[in-house]
């Protein structure tokens, strides 16, 4: 029998269950999941807010809205909280769906770099306006 | 990619009709799955026309009913037959349970469907090999570790301490739950599953365990442990009234307390 199909076939049903043992990590992005989930609530009813006021103001209203510190920081919070939330969220699903340690590799790395980069991208953004007063 | 259909050689394909035996006026339909690892076809549904006036109220009556009287080869585990063993624990109308302990007038529609517990391999028609689910078991090592020397006696509790086991000490581990749960669907070679997080946590709590840190260490994984997502199809199933999900939300909480 080719080697591929017959590869772990006569492993114990217990050598199996143990497999490669417990990383012995989990409970952090447990933790960051829940905690930046519990600070998405106020920031993210805040963002309701801050969109339907801006849609009423135009270009350079929004501009000058923006670059009221306290809403440059609470735009700030808001996107990296909500990108940290996302990367561990979809992380999961890849987890969960992804079979494969090199697909699921890239796809995870794939995910954190599209993260870092959305929050690097949108701060930059977002400070541009508010201390240049321009896009 | 998970794979989210069955494979060519498994899916199912319309089998035998066996007729009601003659006579029968209170008649049923049993469609049954029907594997047999030896002829070499995919499996099948076989409809059975049962004569409910000459058996049980329960599915597993009639399973016996169709075994004694109309089609012997049919294969399936029982042994208690009161839902104490977990032996014929199958999906029956959808849905997992114990054969037992269901009554076939409580599945609703005209046939009712009955197939082996899904996601695992099965060995012959209602019978899944559960191999693999028993070792995840054992795994954990489900039973008292302790350092300190025996007593004479026994291992004392306080009666406060002993009702911390209740909801969980009742498992009979008819692997219900955990076939019913998506994520062990998936990734049932590394998830742990609901059946065996329960018993983990039923010796985490356990007052006169002296292992809980060690044990806790070998559950801390993205995937032994953190499959779980609050689905809630294992306490849904789980045919003693037990509630899993809550069990891992609370090895979640006591992993949480450990680094804060
Ligand atoms: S609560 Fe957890 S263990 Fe239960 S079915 Fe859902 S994912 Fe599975
Ligand atoms: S928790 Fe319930 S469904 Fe799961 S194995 Fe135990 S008795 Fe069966
Ligand atoms: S036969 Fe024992 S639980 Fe059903």
């Amino acid at each position: 029998m080719a080697n591929s199909s017959s590869a772990g076939r006569f492993r114990t049903a217990i050598s199996r269950a143990r497999g490669l043992g417990a990383s012995h990590h989990g409970v952090g992005h447990f933790i960051t999941e829940r905690v930046s989930g519990l600070a998405l609530i106020p920031l993210a009813l805040w963002g309701v807010f801050a969109g339907l006021r801006l849609a009423g103001i135009g270009y350079d209203g929004a501009i000058e809205w923006v670059s009221i510190p306290l809403n440059t920081v609470l735009l700030c919070l808001l996107l990296v909280v909500a990108l940290i939330h996302l990367k561990g969220a979809i992380q999961l699903v890849i987890e969960d769906y992804i079979q494969g340690f090199v697909i699921k590799s890239v796809l995870v790395i794939g995910n954190l770099f599209l993260c870092v980069l959305g929050g690097a991208v949108g701060v930059v953004a977002i400070l541009k306006v508010a201390f240049t007063g321009a896009f | 990619m998970v794979q989210l259909t069955l494979p060519k050689n498994s899916t199912v394909q319309s089998g035998k009709t066996w007729p009601a035996p003659a006579g029968a006026k209170n008649t049923r339909s049993f469609k049954v799955y029907r594997y047999d690892p030896e002829d070499g076809r995919n499996p099948r549904w076989d409809t059975y026309e049962v004569d409910l006036d000459a058996c049980g109220p329960m599915v597993l009556d009639a399973l016996l009913y169709i075994k004694n009287s109309i089609d012997p080869t049919l294969a399936f585990r029982r042994s208690c037959r009161e839902g104490v063993c977990g032996s014929c624990a199958m999906n029956i109308g959808g849905r997992n349970t114990l054969a037992c302990t269901h009554g076939h007038a409580d599945t609703p529609g005209k046939a009712v469907q009955i197939s082996p517990l899904p996601s695992q391999p099965v060995v012959k028609d209602l019978i899944p090999d559960l191999t693999l689910f028993y070792a995840q078991y054992a795994s954990i090592e489900p039973w008292l570790h302790t350092v300190t020397p025996e007593p004479q006696a026994e291992w004392r509790q306080s009666p406060e301490d002993r009702a911390k086991l209740d909801g969980l000490y009742e498992c009979i581990l008819c692997a219900c739950c955990s076939t019913s749960c998506p994520s062990y669907w998936w990734n049932g070679d590394k998830y742990l599953g609901p059946a065996t997080l329960l018993h983990a946590y039923r010796w985490l709590i356990d007052s006169r365990d002296e292992a809980t840190g060690d044990r806790l260490d070998d559950l801390e994984d993205p995937f032994k442990l953190y499959r779980c997502h609050t689905i809630m199809n294992c306490a849904q199933v789980c045919p003693k009234g037990l509630n899993p999900a809550k069990a891992i939300a609370e090895i979640k909480k006591m992993l949480v307390e450990r680094v804060v």
